[in-house]
């Protein structure tokens, strides 16, 4: 009994040591760039938590939203950036400018914020076909009247040939806050229910597929598109109610929810048979060994709403074209802080952890 | 999914946690070893471990093939990757295993052309499309993943593919099983059968546990309800007191094998006298090389290749929460030298391994209830 006692002791001490040492902020050690540090997960976060918000500095990057909040005389505003830099250039469902514009958007729309305008800057190959710039561009244009934004200012470079995989892109953007909207990690509270805007995992596995490495063909499109019908149709439903939104990009709906948990130190429970996954996407999931949690999106939202707005919010979110498939998935909890459980198919609980580097597809 | 959800029926596995539930003793604790890594996989990603009493406890094996790959192997195949005009190929989670010196994906980061692939064919057309650069093939993997590099390799000497090598580190199952086996402190009730590697060498290999050391042996599928299946047949032998091989996958497992890949790996590979696995140390002839009928294509020997041990760092107590002796937390390294994000053993390299599960997940893996 007293053995018992000392190894439950000793255990705990253990435990405790490394709680201690996952709370602490990352620190970034690593003496090159690799792959894992782009693709969203642990890698990527050691990078902005240890080398970037250092020193950077600023309240608004540490709240490390998808967009910067900013005041200038009353006027509430957002501000974001990204760079595309996708191969193959054009995907089924879409291509790198379309992408440009309506990420842009999308990480705008999640801070409650409508887009009102983008630059653009092209660092383009020697070589480039012209027929493909055009393309990118007309996609840049139609991308950007879908969403109800002007392009305000651009920039082009060129870079030798091997460069750039034909072309990068990025785009900042530069929103207007809702005033309905008041959307922050902090504001989750256990109790809230979390809902997703559609089917997952559609735009990263289209690229996986398009690359042509596999060998597998399947019917699957990217999901690209913009997000702000989906928002302005939840902060109508459910205002205030509406804690906090997320775009499920890189590393998926399961890097969003871990991201989350921490941020707003609660667990979550998702139920994974209530979230919407395509036949195709589900079974070249399970060909590659890769779990559609943890692919991108590119036009999907996961929203923290209060209990009693949820039933609103999901039957509004369902009203939006593109989101007919939206789902309540799960919960907050209080218990165990930081972490997200699934309830799987087959009906235990498990852990979905943070994704360590790239989804690198198992052999056994 | 046709064919596959029917293997995942909730109500059929909560059917069989109850039949698990009336076979365990009140009050005795059950170990039982999945010596596979792809069951480990099944188990976590269905959260099947959710569904027994706690006092059925699940210990993951050492059929990981990635995890088993020792540090002095690894920088075997990086020193390789470096070599200007190689391309470099390998199945994906091989990329992420540290050797001494940082990993493949390291050594990509650094200049090197490692590129995935998806079978040992993919580097054969690679090397097809790329005739002026030598393409080497990092081979690992049990019995499962043997055959087809052997067929690869047959298939590149028939296409006179001159530019193409391998560097072999399969590993075969029943000897490490043997080496843990051996063990006076084991602390094993039965084992969970690899049924990837039965498939090729069938269910037979399998009845020297039970025959020389006592232990139920049942050769198990890889969806949730085989595995919870396999665990009741296990449970049913131990209540009834029998001790035998059983083979609940015989929908893929044949109990003899499949005799062609057996002819074809004979005539590709050959046992080394020993080989070194990571936390387990040398084991003898537990891997293999190419025959000498191949030893053209055996990058080793194309290659100058340093095949410096590096030893696991001596506190490293993988064998010991193998065998089911100590539990993670009890290894004198865990959670302080050695991390998820700096493994030492071959248990924290994958994310599924025991002390990197233990790790991740330890407060909440503790909450089941013992009957």
């Amino acid at each position: 009994m007293g053995d018992s006692a000392a190894v439950s002791e000793r255990e705990e001490k253990i435990l405790a040591i490394i709680e201690t040492a996952r709370g602490k902020r990352a620190k970034f050690r690593d003496e090159r760039i690799t792959m894992a540090h782009g693709a969203g997960g642990k890698a990527t976060q050691t990078l902005i938590e240890g080398l970037f918000v250092p020193a950077f500095g600023g309240a608004a990057l540490s709240e490390m939203a998808d967009a910067g909040r900013l005041s200038l005389d009353g006027v509430e505003l957002a501000l974001t950036t990204d760079a595309y830099v996708v191969k193959p250039l054009r995907f089924p469902g879409g291509s790198i400018g379309e992408l440009a514009v309506n990420g842009t958007v999308n990480d705008l729309a999640v801070a409650g914020a409508r887009a009102l305008a983008l630059s653009l800057s092209l660092v383009l190959e020697e070589g480039l076909a012209a027929d493909e710039l055009r393309a990118e561009v007309d996609a840049i244009a139609a991308a950007a009247s879908a969403a109800q934004v002007e392009i305000l200012a651009g920039d082009t470079k060129v870079v030798e040939r091997g460069h750039a995989d034909g072309m990068y892109v990025c785009t900042s953007g530069l929103g207007r806050r809702d005033p309905r909207a008041s959307l922050a990690p902090a504001n989750i509270r256990p109790g809230d229910h979390v809902l997703l805007s559609g089917a997952i995992g559609e735009h990263g596995m289209a690229i996986m597929l398009a690359r042509g490495e596999f060998e597998l063909d399947a019917a699957i499109e990217s999901d690209t598109a913009s997000l702000w019908p989906a928002v302005d149709a939840l902060l109508d439903a459910a205002g205030p109610s509406l804690r906090c939104l997320r775009d499920a990009t890189r590393g998926g709906v399961a890097s969003v929810l871990n991201e989350l948990a921490r941020a707003a130190s609660v667990a979550m429970l998702v139920d994974e048979r209530a979230v919407p996954v395509q036949p195709a996407v589900a079974g070249a999931g399970e060909i590659l060994g890769i779990d559609p949690m943890y692919v991108a999106n590119e036009g999907k939202l996961v929203a923290f709403v209060a209990p009693e707005q949820a039933g609103e919010a999901l039957a509004a979110l369902r009203c939006v074209p593109g989101s007919e498939q939206a789902a309540e998935i799960g919960e907050v909890r209080s218990e165990p802080t930081g972490m997200v459980l699934v309830e799987t198919s087959f009906g235990g609980r498990r852990v979905m952890d943070q994704l360590v580097g790239d989804p690198l597809p198992r052999i056994c | 999914m046709k064919f596959v959800d029917e293997f995942r029926d909730a109500a059929l596995g909560r059917a069989l946690a109850g039949e698990i539930l009336s076979l365990v003793e009140p009050g005795r604790h059950y170990k039982v070893m999945e010596v596979c890594g792809g069951h480990t996989h099944s188990i976590y990603k269905y959260g099947v471990d959710d569904l027994l009493p706690a006092n059925v406890e699940l210990v993951h094996g050492p059929g990981c093939p990635v995890c088993v790959i020792p540090m002095g192997r690894v920088d075997d195949g990086i020193a390789v990757a470096n070599v200007a005009g190689v391309i470099f190929t390998c199945f994906g989670d091989m990329m992420r295993v540290p050797g001494s010196d940082g990993s493949l994906l390291d050594a990509k980061a650094a200049g090197a052309d490692v590129r995935m692939v998806y079978s040992p064919l993919d580097a054969l057309r690679i090397a097809k499309q790329n005739p002026d650069r030598e393409v080497v093939f990092f081979a690992i993997g049990f019995e499962t993943t043997a055959p087809s590099t052997a067929l690869t390799l047959k298939r590149a000497r028939a296409e006179g593919v001159k530019n193409f090598s391998c560097i072999c580190s399969h590993v075969t199952i029943v000897p490490p099983l043997r080496a843990l086996l051996e063990s006076p402190d084991l602390r094993l009730d039965g084992f969970i059968g690899p049924g990837h590697v039965a498939t090729v060498v069938g269910a037979r290999p399998f009845e020297f546990i039970p025959a020389d050391y006592g232990r139920p042996l049942v050769v198990a599928g890889f969806e949730p309800l085989d595995i919870l299946q396999s665990i009741a047949m296990i449970l049913r032998q131990l209540a009834q007191g029998r001790c035998e091989v059983e083979n609940q996958y015989k929908r893929v497992v044949p109990y003899e094998g499949n005799l062609r890949a057996l002819e074809v790996l004979s005539e590709v590979f050959e046992l080394r006298p020993h080989f070194e696995w990571r936390g387990l140390g040398f084991i003898s002839h537990s891997g293999l090389k190419l025959s000498e009928a191949y030893a053209d294509l055996d990058a080793e020997l194309r290659f100058s290749v340093p095949g410096v041990r590096v030893a696991d760092p001596k506190a490293c107590q993988c064998g010991e929460v193998l065998k089911g002796v100590i539990k993670p937390w009890e290894c004198k390294v865990f959670g302080t030298a050695c991390t998820p994000e700096r493994p030492i053993g071959t248990c924290m390299v994958s994310s599924e391994g025991a002390c990197a599960a233990y790790y991740n997940f330890g407060r909440f893996a503790r909450e089941r209830e013992v009957v």
